[in-house]
């Protein structure tokens, strides 16, 4: 894969997240009880042979940055080629409830583009986790004799279509629809927003659209090209997690307690990498009780703990009852303190005693380091 | 412009005490605590105290502490100036030589250290767990303007003769200095680290290399120093330290860390333990699956019992298997029903269906192990089998 690179466009619709984006970009959204929604995305790329990514800088860039640095942990951290932090457009704004304008984003960067020597390039978002092999998609891409490919998952017909991007494929392949939020029309298939193409067709749709004050790659870039380019789609058959609401994302990470699951996010074609830490192993007490639950390092667990990811260093003392949650990085849950189906952010505390219990289809997410 | 300091770490022994644990790896790389190697605990300490150069002497099957150690980036010794380097012994013209004892491996790499040019060495030992602040002695060495500064702890006065006994006056100068005394003057008890001013160490180890003697720093060195005057003194150190050298010394230190508050923490922000871990997701504890008084490495899948263990990356403990008292290294599989006990079981074994480890009493001669079972890497328990306690079972053995 040496002559593809690859390009991250990280411009996630953040409306209905809420508090889990306050301070941080989609990408940056830890998951998992240990990763962050871009490890997924990275890791995919490396494991399938890409050492060239080019990163859109999503607003609130900070926490990734924090995050990714050199690159380092994904072997990224090179002389040639290896990480590229390209810069957003003015403007990274998008709009409620309407298409982002990735394309300025990508405009902004068309030089980078230029001065790169690969042939092919691979657009991934990050709102989704899953674990594929590109080196298949590529090569089905080759095959076909495809000008584009986009990947999708097929996802049946009782999926939550709201702000999803759909399509629909033929019996050879060929891409022959691509809607955004339609409610009426059914695409079985979700598109993953991950699309190969020769790198200078991708200069060519940029330049095209931005000239033409279009400025969505998915709508404007893909959709209105499907009779210019041969459009192909290739099926991921493994797991995927769209994390795009609480609720999705609340789901995503209950979907990790199911080995099959996470056998598929966390092996099926590679490892996952991200940042690490020093952190000793999570450590047990003679009052602990786990069942069904992830554990990261540096946990202290003395009280209970059911059907939850725990992230790091998360302090659950004696007495205390976690159930159905998610509790992010170095949150503390007091003794004799109850939560049930509650998203805790980084360093949340709730003190002894209290309480607090939200809905499997509404959870309660607490802004980071809120002591309640 | 001159360092102050830099660090030289023995790593080069063996640890043959640890049997199967250091048949293909060096002492220092053996692991600890669930996700470390015990090499870790040096270098963490010379990061956290503001080394940035470090030696890391190795000789006995280097290979896994040579590829653990890297650039040294986890202990933020991946640096342009200065950095950690590994010193296995080489080759010069006149052929080469292993490292013959503590002081000659130092002095067969005076070339390096007078490239380094350090004012001050500090030397320790690549295979005891502790947390020290080497530069609180370095400030007590300038301090005393010392030849030498040998860092010392109170042992009780039953166990002084075992160690390296330092009688020291009110100012804390070394007076005396006795190997394993029979009649132990005082219970200071030599922690094998210490720092030397370059200069004069140098002098005493160009001394003692032509000489028949076993070139070793408290064999040799110090007494040496010692007769001549020199200015010696010894620094207390206080806390949790622990010389894992036996199978059953390496256990106790791992079921140390499991007390509700351990002597020796882990935890501590303020002085982490660096370590290079796998990639791996957090573990997971099933809907059968139980842990208490343990700690659970990343990786992990549990779905039966574990009590009072220390589980490193990736195990798998199926339903109905039982662990206890025990420390499973990276990739061990305990298969449905087994039970193990008061075991050490290194990485990527296996204990079979209903195999009993270390429960049942002793039928032969007691081991050597001090009741603790050891299980070496790789090392497939059949189904059903009975290892009894203190028995030391590996691959070839079983």
């Amino acid at each position: 894969m040496k002559n593809v690179m690859a390009i991250l466009n990280l411009n996630e619709n953040e409306e209905n997240l809420y508090e889990l984006t306050k301070h941080r970009p989609v990408a940056a959204i830890p998951f998992g009880g240990r990763y962050r929604l871009v490890d997924f995305a990275l890791s995919n790329l490396v494991n399938s042979g890409i050492i060239n990514v080019g990163i859109l800088m999503p607003e609130k860039f900070g926490p990734l940055i924090d995050h990714i640095r050199s690159g380092k942990e994904w072997d990224l951290d090179r002389q040639q080629d290896g990480l590229f932090i390209l810069p957003a457009a003015d403007g990274n704004a998008k709009r409620r409830g309407q298409l982002s304008r990735d394309l300025e984003n990508f405009h902004a960067n068309i030089n980078y583009l230029r001065n790169c020597r690969h042939e092919y390039v691979i657009i991934s978002p990050a709102g989704t986790v899953c674990n594929i092999n590109y080196k298949k998609a590529f090569m089905f891409h080759l095959e076909k004799d495809a000008e584009i490919t986009v990947i999708y998952k097929n996802v049946g017909s009782d999926y939550p279509l709201e702000g999803a991007l759909t399509m629909a494929v033929d019996e050879r392949g060929r891409v022959t629809d691509m809607a955004y939020n339609a409610r009426e029309t059914h695409n079985d298939c979700l598109a993953m927003e991950t699309y190969i193409m020769k790198r200078t067709v991708l200069i060519e749709i940029i330049d095209n659209c931005i000239a033409r004050g279009q400025n969505n790659l998915a709508m404007d870039g893909i959709l209105r090209n499907l009779d210019t380019y041969r459009v192909y789609g290739y099926e991921h058959e493994g797991y995927i997690g769209r994390v795009d609401s609480v609720y999705s994302y609340y789901k995503h990470n209950m979907d990790i307690l199911n080995p099959e699951v996470r056998n598929d996010l966390y092996f099926a074609n590679g490892l996952i990498y991200t940042k690490t830490r020093s952190e000793a192993p999570a450590k047990y007490s003679s009052s602990a009780k786990v069942i069904n639950s992830v554990i990261a390092n540096g946990c202290l667990i003395e009280g209970t703990v059911e059907n939850s990811v725990l992230f790091r260093g998360v302090h659950v003392a004696r007495g205390a009852v976690v159930r159905n949650s998610i509790l992010m990085q170095k949150a503390q849950v007091e003794e004799n303190a109850y939560v049930d189906r509650v998203i805790f952010d980084k360093n949340v505390r709730i003190t002894s005693g209290r309480s607090m219990k939200g809905e499997t289809t509404m959870p309660i997410v607490i802004e980071k380091n809120y002591i309640i | 412009m001159r360092k102050e300091w830099l660090g030289m770490i023995l790593a080069g022994g063996q640890g043959a005490r640890l049997k199967l644990l250091t048949k293909k790896i060096a002492k220092p790389a053996v692991g600890f605590g669930g996700r470390y190697r015990i090499i870790d605990f040096p270098l963490s300490n010379c990061q956290n105290s503001g080394l940035d150069t470090v030696g890391v002497l190795t000789q006995y099957k280097p290979f896994a502490l040579h590829s653990y150690i890297g650039t040294g980036t986890a202990w933020d010794l991946d640096r342009t100036y200065g950095g950690v380097y590994t010193l296995p012994p080489y080759a010069d013209e006149k052929g080469g030589e292993w490292y013959k004892g503590t002081a000659d491996a130092i002095y067969q790499n005076i070339e390096f250290l007078d490239i380094q040019d350090p004012e001050y060495v500090l030397i320790l030992s690549g295979d005891h767990i502790y947390k020290m602040d080497y530069s609180e002695m370095l400030q007590a060495h300038k301090k005393n303007n010392a030849d030498c500064t040998i860092a010392v702890f109170e042992v009780p006065w039953a166990e002084a003769s075992r160690f390296g006994i330092m009688a020291t006056d009110e100012t804390g100068a070394i007076v005396e200095f006795a190997e394993k005394p029979k009649e132990p003057k005082s219970n200071l008890a030599s922690m094998g680290v210490y720092i030397f001013s370059y200069a004069k160490l140098r002098e005493y180890l160009i001394a003692d290399a032509p000489l028949d003697t076993e070139h070793d720093f408290g064999k040799n060195i110090l007494p040496n120093m010692l007769n001549d005057n020199q200015r010696m003194f010894a620094f207390r150190f206080q806390g949790y330290w622990k010389d894992v050298g036996t199978v059953d010394s390496l256990w106790e230190a791992n079921m140390d860390l499991l007390e509700d508050v351990p002597a020796f923490n882990l935890y501590d922000p303020s002085w982490r333990i660096f370590s290079v871990s796998p990639v791996r997701p957090p573990h997971y504890v099933g809907l059968t699956g139980e842990a208490h008084r343990s700690m659970i490495g990343e990786g992990c899948r549990i779905y039966g019992k574990v009590d009072h263990s220390i589980l490193f990356s990736d195990v798998v403990i199926e339903e109905g298997a039982v662990v206890k008292d025990s420390v499973l290294f990276p990739g061990t599989i305990v298969r449905k029903g087994a039970y193990v006990e008061k075991a050490i079981v290194a990485e990527n074994s296996e204990l079979g269906e209903f195999a009993i480890v270390g429960r049942d009493a002793a039928e032969g001669p007691f081991g050597d192990n001090g009741g603790v079972v050891l299980i070496g890497e790789a090392t497939k328990v059949p189904a059903g089998a009975r290892i009894r306690k203190d028995a030391t079972v590996g691959k070839d053995n079983v």
